[in-house]
């Protein structure tokens, strides 16, 4: 149990660094962005001058500390602010229509990477010496060292561009309408590259720790004790080998969250998939500043939310865990 | 009535010339360079010896779990009839566990830490014979009791027992088909003298009424001193001293036997100075020329640098290798 | 153990391999200039030559006999020369041949000269951060792991927050920010993101490494703490603190080419990361011109490689589990 209250108080002290980042970076930063920016931009409706000087603090004399708690209501009454780029359309709208995508490519793409790799790694590991699992293993270094983005490139350039088997980019066909099958099609056609995308780069991190657990446990003598009881090759391989091994590879998983957000992010960038991450890339070209800082609080607060269920996952499986932690 | 007699003179395990050890860059390390004993129904052997002398790869070899690069070069192995040495993986998975079984040295390490003890008991049964969960958890709880494992213990995981606990839990293990021989590699090391004590009063006790016989391993010779009928002495790969405990611990003749009786005190008796052995163990791979304790031997002798001596029977049920017992009769 | 370590890694296969790509690009960095054929961001060449030169006469204005021996002449001397300039636009969008080896940009640029040019400040910028995250990593962790106590709670409080935070979108965010765009604030960016990871790994060695027999025994004979610091926990970390170093290098590399590709840095600079910028700013892909978009991606892939295969390498070495049987 002080298990689950220490995971607990990480999640929310994180998210508070989070949202107290966002607050301050924009004003601390170097140069009157905000004049900057008002001069860049051209013809700007009154309102929208409110709005950049809104999202930059620059636009009461309230001392920072009140500005900061006006701030944190504000988001606990979900105003986020108003959208620049798209005015006048509130933030949270713009989120709205985009989280749904992020959410299903890169959940759906994270899952088949992680269980992918974890077997493929448990496989390699138990077949260490031989030359497919080199190949394997030197395969993927090399195809991991590839930027996200570039991967994505590559694809499109191959399997969209050279040879048309699957669509540019985008989400589905805009012409379709929503609700048919064809729509449905549409959309798993649309997301087969960028999903392939990300599987392949984050799989290897998988497969490297993953093999490297469990040649870690395989030399323990709890093996050599459940050989020498005569148990099936398949109990040894699961219960006894993989269950132990597979416990490092949660917490990594949970670490390098962060990371694998970040490679979807790109993803979507190059694809044109109308998620979370294009709406990043272009609220940084056209300065949508409070749109950025809410995209950025909200992969915050869900690979918090992520990371959080992977401690859980440890809690359910390692039983040493559950007795008072390590 | 004369083939009953014959089969219960014939000893369970008839180890012969065995040699075994591991293949490395440079050559072939021999563990196990020449060992031959043999183990009586019911019999108690000791292995005694230093970290590092073959003790081990002993045991692992009798179980065939050699594993890589470790392999039995050759020899024999005479198990109620079968030569281990020479079967299968199939034949000897019949063997293991069922006839001959294991407590590993460190229970520590043994225990897998995601399993609870029921289950790690129970697997062990349901791998040999069909039996319903009932009757396997009945048996586990049996085997639990033999060993005084409070039942409620049964679901505990192995990071709750004690150094203790889970050391009995291990024989409880190696228990649970009812074996013949149970070899314990160390079983006791890592925990402190009291509780080495109850360990070994259990073995005996489970002993007397179950009737397996026992291979155990040790470096420290004290723990044989009560409990072992047959003592072999192993030193650097090879068996110096062999024979009835009683004839080896009253009239230790290798000097290496004589080290090992020095390095640890009696409870009774007179306060004596103890000693040790100077000098370290010899690499396997290159052992010294001529009696590989030679170089460490208080009492050695020119020959002894330049052949190595063979185990001898120098009384009834003792032998040495050693050139100051050569052809000599205790008198 | 570091002569050990050493003579170790270089008899291992992979290290091997791997650095001898970081030495390959290494190279290439350094001789750029005499590597690369074209200036990496002009898009032609000009080449002048003299046609003609001519030397006029001389003509005397004054003369004077002082005396026997002695004569004095003022006189003007003429030359002409005619230059010839010839100015060759390097063709656009071309495709790799002998005189561009890896063809040219749309704005006519040659990119083989890019990329050798681009391998300088890509490595530059992945070793000063590197070094920087490695090192600001490694003194956190050494005042957490050591000295534990306010500090270590403080410290590994802030290193797990800053870890679950993901720190693309936080450097993108920075990045945006910034008015000033350069080299030097993407090397700040990326060592302020990134050393949470070592400094987790590393503060666990040290903690393990305080707690070792020969160091308790220094403690109690009253050693200083750095003397400790530096001659006995250090030395035995040297193969953990070369794979953060790697690790970091490769992160930075691979974040400065993605700031870069998204434009956050600045994009009038050379570097692999601004090839990539440029090559999906003017449609290469779509165009089809594989030669503007695929080297930058491989040579970033093959110095990763690098960089995995010591790790690897180095995972092995301090690991004897992990070592081919």
């Amino acid at each position: 149990m002080a298990y689950f209250a220490r995971k607990i108080g990480l999640l929310l002290f994180a998210l508070f660094v989070a949202v107290t980042l966002n607050f301050f970076i924009p004003r601390m930063m170097p140069g009157d962005p905000a004049q900057d920016l008002i001069d860049k931009m051209q013809g700007i409706p009154l309102e929208s001058l409110e709005a950049i000087r809104a999202a930059f603090g620059v636009d009461s004399n309230d001392p920072l500390l009140v500005q900061y708690g006006k701030y944190l209501l504000n988001l606990l009454k979900g105003d986020l602010g108003i959208s620049i780029s798209r005015f006048p359309t509130p933030v949270w709208r713009v989120l709205q229509v985009a989280i749904p995508w992020t959410v299903g490519l890169m959940g759906t793409a994270t899952i088949i990477s992680f269980f992918l790799g974890t077997l493929i790694g448990i496989g390699v590991a138990w077949k260490r010496n031989t030359k497919l699992a080199s190949f394997t293993v030197g395969l993927f270094i090399f195809v991991r060292s590839f930027p996200y983005f570039w991967l994505g490139l590559l694809l499109i350039y191959f399997l969209a561009f050279r040879l048309p088997i699957f669509p540019l980019g985008n989400a589905y066909t805009p012409q379709l309408q929503r609700g048919t099958m064809e729509f449905f099609f549409s959309v798993l056609r649309h997301a087969i590259l960028p999903a392939l995308t990300i599987v392949i780069s984050s799989m290897g991190a998988w497969i490297l720790t993953m093999r490297n657990n469990m040649i870690n446990v395989l030399a323990e003598d709890y093996i050599t004790v459940a050989e020498a009881k005569g148990l099936p090759l398949r109990r040894i391989k699961t219960l006894y080998a993989a269950k132990n091994a597979i416990l490092p590879s949660i917490t990594g998983f949970a670490m390098s969250l962060g990371f694998v957000v970040g490679g979807g992010l790109l993803t979507e960038m190059v694809f044109a998939y109308p998620g979370v991450g294009l709406m990043l890339y272009q609220a940084v070209q056209s300065k949508d500043y409070p749109l950025m800082q809410a995209i950025f609080l909200f992969i915050s607060a869900a690979v918090l939310v992520a990371n959080f269920i992977a401690d859980i996952a440890i809690l359910i499986l390692d039983p040493r865990v559950r007795d008072g932690g390590k | 009535m004369i083939e009953l007699d014959r089969l219960e003179m014939t000893p369970l395990l008839q180890c012969k010339n065995l040699v075994a050890g591991y293949r490395i860059k440079s050559g072939f390390v021999h563990a196990v360079d020449d060992v031959s004993f043999d183990l009586d129904r019911g019999g108690f052997l000791g292995i005694a010896g230093e970290s590092g002398c073959g003790k081990s790869t002993l045991a692992y070899a009798i179980m065939r779990l050699l594993k890589d690069n470790a392999t039995i070069e050759s020899g024999s192995l005479l198990f109620k009839g079968a030569d281990l040495a020479k079967l299968d993986e199939e034949q000897m998975k019949k063997i293991r566990w069922v006839d001959i079984s294991m407590a590993f040295q460190s229970a520590m390490n043994a225990l897998n830490p995601v399993l609870s003890v029921g289950e790690q008991l129970t697997d062990a049964i349901h791998a040999h014979e069909e039996a319903t969960q009932s009757d396997a958890r009945k048996r586990a709880l049996e085997v639990l009791k033999l060993v005084d494992i409070p039942k409620d213990r049964f679901n505990s995981y192995p990071h709750q027992l004690s150094g203790g606990m889970k050391q009995r839990v291990m024989i409880a293990m190696a228990l649970i088909l009812n074996p013949e021989l149970i070899i314990m590699d160390e079983p006791t090391t890592a925990l402190d003298v009291v509780v080495q004590r109850t360990i070994i009063e259990k073995i005996q006790e489970l002993r007397k009424t179950l009737g397996f016989s026992v291979i155990f391993i040790t470096h420290d010779l004290s723990l044989l001193v009560e409990i072992s009928d047959t003592l072999a002495i192993m030193y650097a790969g090879k068996i110096v001293e062999y024979g009835a405990s009683e004839s080896l611990f009253n009239r230790p003749l290798h000097p290496y036997t004589k080290g090992l009786m020095n390095s640890f005190p009696s409870l009774t008796g007179m306060i004596k100075r103890m000693g040790g052995i100077e000098g370290k163990p010899p690499d396997l791979l290159k052992p010294p020329e001529g009696c590989r304790f030679h170089p460490r031997c208080p009492q050695a002798i020119p020959i002894c640098r330049e052949s190595c001596p063979s185990l001898e029977e120098i009384a009834d049920r003792h032998s040495v290798a050693c050139f100051l017992h050569k052809g000599a009769e205790i008198l | 153990m570091l002569k050990d370590t050493f003579s170790l890694f270089i008899e291992n296969r992979k290290a091997l391999f791997g650095l001898m790509i970081l030495v390959f690009f290494s190279g290439v960095a350094i001789f750029a200039p005499l590597i690369a054929p074209y200036d990496p961001k002009t898009n032609k060449v000009d080449v002048l030559r003299i046609v003609e030169e001519e030397m006029g006469r001389t003509t005397t204005v004054e003369r004077e006999q002082i005396d026997e021996f002695t004569e004095r002449r003022v006189y003007t001397q003429s030359i002409a020369t005619t230059y010839e300039r010839v100015t060759t636009k390097l063709p656009l969008n071309a495709r790799p041949s002998r005189q561009h080896l890896l063809g040219t940009t749309k704005a006519g640029q040659d990119l083989f000269s890019q990329m050798v040019y681009g391998t300088r400040i890509t490595l530059a910028v992945g070793l000063v951060t590197g070094l920087f995250t490695t090192i600001l990593a490694l003194t956190l962790a050494l005042l957490a792991g050591y000295f534990g106590g306010v500090v270590d709670d403080i410290i590994s409080l802030f290193t797990n927050v800053f870890l679950v935070i993901p720190s693309l979108p936080l450097m993108i965010v920075i990045a945006a920010y910034i008015t000033v765009r350069g080299v030097i604030p993407i090397v700040l960016i990326l060592g302020l993101t990134s050393w949470p990871w070592s400094t987790r790994i590393l503060r666990s060695q040290v903690v393990s490494l305080r707690n070792r027999d020969f160091v308790r025994v220094s403690r109690i004979l009253g050693e200083r703490p750095l003397y400790i610091l530096f001659r006995e926990i250090l030395p035995n970390m040297i193969s953990l603190v070369m794979a953060s170093f790697f690790t970091s290098t490769m992160a930075a590399i691979m974040g400065e080419a993605t700031l870069e590709f998204l434009g956050l840095g600045n994009v009038s600079i050379v570097s692999w990361g601004t090839i990539l910028y440029w090559a999906q700013n003017s449609g290469a892909l779509l165009s089809g011109a594989w030669w503007w978009f695929l080297p930058p991606g491989i040579c970033i892939a093959l110095i990763g490689t690098s960089f995995a295969l010591m790790n690897f390498a180095i995972d092995e070495i301090s690991n004897p589990k992990l070592r081919k049987r």
